[in-house]
Formats: structure tokens, sequence, C-alpha cells
């Protein structure tokens, strides 16, 4: 993969995740973490190769099919673009919606979500009044609440301190227990370290196995 | 704070602010242009009528010059001559005009003559058309030859020619300074857009990301657009018509000038302005977005 003319980013990967797993992905800054979770979340066409979700090859699938896969997927960004204009409870509602569900069927959904990750006491707030760790965690609730077959989520835990990070960990497993696949860019090596769950190492555009990861070829 | 907030009484907000900062330049600007085609479309609309009527007064009239022949006096020449018009088949009327009528054409001419009367001058006799089927030169000719009248028939047909001519170019001329203002308000609206989504990227990216269709954002856009634009365009219709209803009260029952007569009706031109400004909006809003969402892609 790569931008323009540009060098490539990413090149010769192949692996798979299997449902239900729960992987990271590590390296240095400019490794290609964030544009291989842009393959993924189908914010980026590979220049060459496929890419397969849910059993279909999203790296050429129409215009058209795109829409129903996004909403498939939970994506905490790494700059967590949240609408400020929006309230905790509207930013989180936004999947919903975008599923076309009616606000009686979800609002109880939001409300507890929302609870669930501590900013039961803060729906109404705008994202400009929330600290730091909580606008990170408006984000995961915005990505998880549509209840998404996979999660990726960009440096989740880049702006907050340990504890927080621990906390924000807690709920990718949680989820995962749930059933959603989680994939999970970091540079927080202690977490990875602590939290037992492979890793899949990228360098230079290329991909690499450490600890437990099971890659297997397609 | 928290007590502030029941879930249960929750309803979802707009994706997009209601107001944004941009929003009221873009009215103004709008607002102008809207009000500047309506001011062009009414000036069409009143210069195509004056062309008509003009048009309409020389079609429906013709102009006799009666030379007497013989020992027949001017008066009985034109006399003779109206009778003979009359019957013809496409005249509603015709009337030989006094003499005096005729010593007031020549007058500026010759001066103050005292023994004007003198003069052969020749005899007018004006006719009136029938407003349906009116008799051309052709036929008026014909009919004053069957009774042996000496006569030159006027049916206006070069002042005709040049005043439809007149009022074609007005029409066209005005219909292109419409056109372009439209255009110019489209392309306004365009460049509103496009700044807009620009200004908008994070609601479109998290959106797209969210699985919206391409539509649905596009949609977002093409009904704000189209509010404000249909709000510009009601501003500017009611002061183009505030302006013409001023300019044809000053102007007396014959509006601004006697060529170019502004009637109530024609006020009427603004009407659909706000509905067009909205759907030109809509569509430039439309087309702009999908093909900005598509870029993204």
């Amino acid at each position: 993969m790569r931008y323009g003319r540009g060098p490539d980013v990413l090149s010769d990967l192949n692996f798979s995740l299997a449902p239900g797993s729960f992987h990271f992905v590590t390296g240095p800054s400019g490794a290609g973490k964030s544009s291989l979770l842009k393959l993924i979340y189908l914010a980026a066409k590979p220049s060459k190769g496929l890419v397969h979700l849910f059993g279909k090859d999203t790296a050429h699938a129409p215009a058209s099919a795109r829409p129903a896969l996004r909403r498939r997927i939970g994506v905490v960004f790494q700059d967590l673009v949240l609408l400020e204009h929006l309230s905790a409870f509207d930013n989180t509602a936004v999947p919903l919606r975008i599923a076309g569900r009616k606000p009686a069927d979800y609002r109880t959904d939001v409300a507890e979500l929302l609870t669930w990750v501590g900013l039961g006491s803060r729906m109404h707030a705008m994202p400009a009044t929330l600290a730091g760790g909580e606008r990170q965690r408006l984000a995961i609730a915005r990505a998880v609440v549509n209840r998404p077959d996979i999660l990726l989520a960009d440096e989740p835990t880049g702006n907050v301190d340990h504890e927080m990070a621990v906390r924000i960990f807690r709920l990718f497993v949680e989820l995962n227990r749930l059933g959603t696949t989680v994939l999970i860019a970091t540079h927080d090596q202690d977490l990875i370290a602590r939290s037992g769950r492979p890793a899949l190492h990228l360098e230079k555009g290329r991909i690499s196995v450490k600890s437990h990861a099971n890659p297997s070829g397609p | 704070m928290s007590d502030l907030f029941d879930p249960a009484r929750w309803r979802p907000a707009p994706f997009l602010p209601a107001k944004e900062a941009r929003d009221g330049a873009l009215v103004f600007v709008v607002a102008v242009l809207c009000f500047l085609a309506c001011l062009s479309a009414v000036g069409v609309i009143a210069a195509n009528r004056a062309a008509h009527a003009w048009t309409g007064q020389l079609t429906g009239e013709a102009t006799v010059i009666v030379r007497p022949r013989g020992g027949e006096t001017p008066d009985a020449a034109a006399a003779r001559a109206a009778e003979a018009l009359a019957e013809t088949p496409g005249v509603s009327e015709a009337r030989a005009l006094e003499p005096a009528k005729a010593y007031d054409l020549i007058r500026p001419w010759l001066g103050d003559v005292s023994d004007l009367e003198d003069l052969p001058v020749p005899r007018l006799v004006a006719v009136t058309l029938d407003a349906r089927h009116p008799a051309g030169a052709q036929k008026l000719k014909s009919a004053l030859s069957a009774q042996g009248v000496d006569a030159t028939v006027d049916d206006h047909a070069i002042w005709i020619k040049d005043i439809r001519r007149a009022g074609r170019l007005v029409s066209g001329l005005g219909g292109g300074v419409f056109l372009l203002i439209a255009a110019a308000a489209a392309a306004v609206v365009t460049f509103a857009t496009r700044a807009g989504l620009a200004a908008r990227r994070d609601v479109v990216e998290v959106l797209h990301l969210a699985g919206a269709e391409d539509i649905f954002i596009a949609r977002l856009f093409q009904a704000r657009f189209a509010r404000l634009a249909g709000l510009a365009g009601a501003i500017g219709a009611v002061s183009a018509a505030f302006l013409g209803a001023a300019l044809r009260l000053a102007g007396g029952g014959e509006g601004l000038t006697p060529a170019l007569p502004l009637a109530w009706s024609d006020l009427l031109a603004v009407v659909p302005c706000p509905l067009i400004a909205a759907i030109v909006a809509a569509v430039a809003a439309q087309v702009t977005a999908v093909t900005l969402i598509r870029e993204m892609q």
C-alpha cells in the first residue's frame, strides 16, 4: 500500500485474525499501524493485494456495498474525531442513527453504555468540556454502541495516564468476551506485556509476530 | 448537572450545527444576487409588455393620406375614402380627421402661416383595424382604388419591424442578464458548499466511517444550503418587490416611465425566486457534496 506516488507504506502483509480474537498491532512511529487499520476499516484501498473482511474482498467491493460493511466495524480514531457540536449522548448515538434505528429503541442502551464507560454523569456534556480520558471513553462508547463485529482502536491509550489506560483496556477485554474481534494499535509495550495478548509487530511496512499471535496465511 | 439530563426525553440533535458563522455572509450574497435576478425578471416582463403594446397599437391602426382629384374638395375626398374603408372587411372604423388636425401636423414645419387653409394640404383618414382579422395595406389600397380615391396607405410596417426587433433585443438582453445572475448564484452556493464541507469534514468523516450512505451525507448539506438559499431568495424577492412597488407608486399609472410600464402583476415574477434559489442550491450542494465525499474515498 502507498499514498499517491510515495513509497510503499505496507508491503507483503499476509495475516488473518480469527473471529472473536484479541490482537495488538505495535511498531515504531511511521511503521504503518494506522495505515493497516485504515485498510481494514475501508478508509483506504491497497494499491495491490486483497483485504478480506466478513468473507468479502473489501478492496474491490463496489462503493454501494461499503457502507454496510463499515457498519459492522467500530473504530476508535487516534485523534478521536468527536463531533464537538453534539453532546456525549448524541455522539454515542451516531452509529445507531446511521443504522436507521429509532431513538425509542436505543435511548436506554446508549445511557447504559455511557454509564458503563464511566460517563453516566456526563451524558449531556459537550466534548469540549470533557477531560482527556472522558473524551477517550466517549470515542470508545461510540465505536462499540452498535455492537460491531470488529473493533479497531488506534492508540486508544495514547493520551491518558496509566490508570486510565488499564481501565480502557478492561473495556476492550469485556467487549472481546462478548464476541467482538479486537485489534488495537499501540506503542504501549507495558500494556501489551501485561495483557498476555498476541501482538503483530510492524516495522518498515512489514509484519512479524510476537508473543502469542497466531497468524495464518489465507 | 447529571440530574438535568433525562435520556427518556432525549431527542436527536441535527448532525450539522444549526448555525454557522459563515451563514450570514452567504445569505447576504445570495440575497443580493436574487434581488438583482428578480429586478431583471421584472424588467424583462415590463419591456416585453411595452414592446407588445407599441406593436399592438401600430398594427391595430393605419393612416391613409388622401389627395383630391379634379374638382373634388379635400374634405369630400376624405369623406369618400373613409366611407369606402369603413365597409372594407377587417376594418373596425375609418374616420376622416378634421382639417384642423392636418394643419396642426404641418404647422411645426411651416410656422404660423395665416392663410394655411389655402394650401393644398392632403386630408388624413385614421383607420382602426379589426383586432382579430386586420385588413392588410394591399386590401385597403384595393378598396380605395375601387372607389377611385387617390390615396397612400401607411400601415406602420417600418415602425413595427423596428419595435419588434427592439423588443426582442430587450428580452434577450434581460434574459441573458437573468441567466448570468442565476448562474452566479449557483456558483456562489457551490463554492459555499465546498467550503462548508471542508469546515465540517469531521462530520463527513464520522458519518462516512460509521456507514452512512454518500447520499445521506449529501442530503444533510443539500437540506442546509437549500434552506439558506430559500431564505436568501425570499429576502431578495421581497426587496425587489418593494423596490418595484415603490417605482410603480412613484411613476404613477404607467410606473417608472412610459417607455417601461410597470404593472402590479409584474411584481408576481418574484414569487418563484425563493423556490428556484432553493432548488438551484439543493442541486449544486448535492452534486458538490457527492463529488467531495467520493474524493475522500
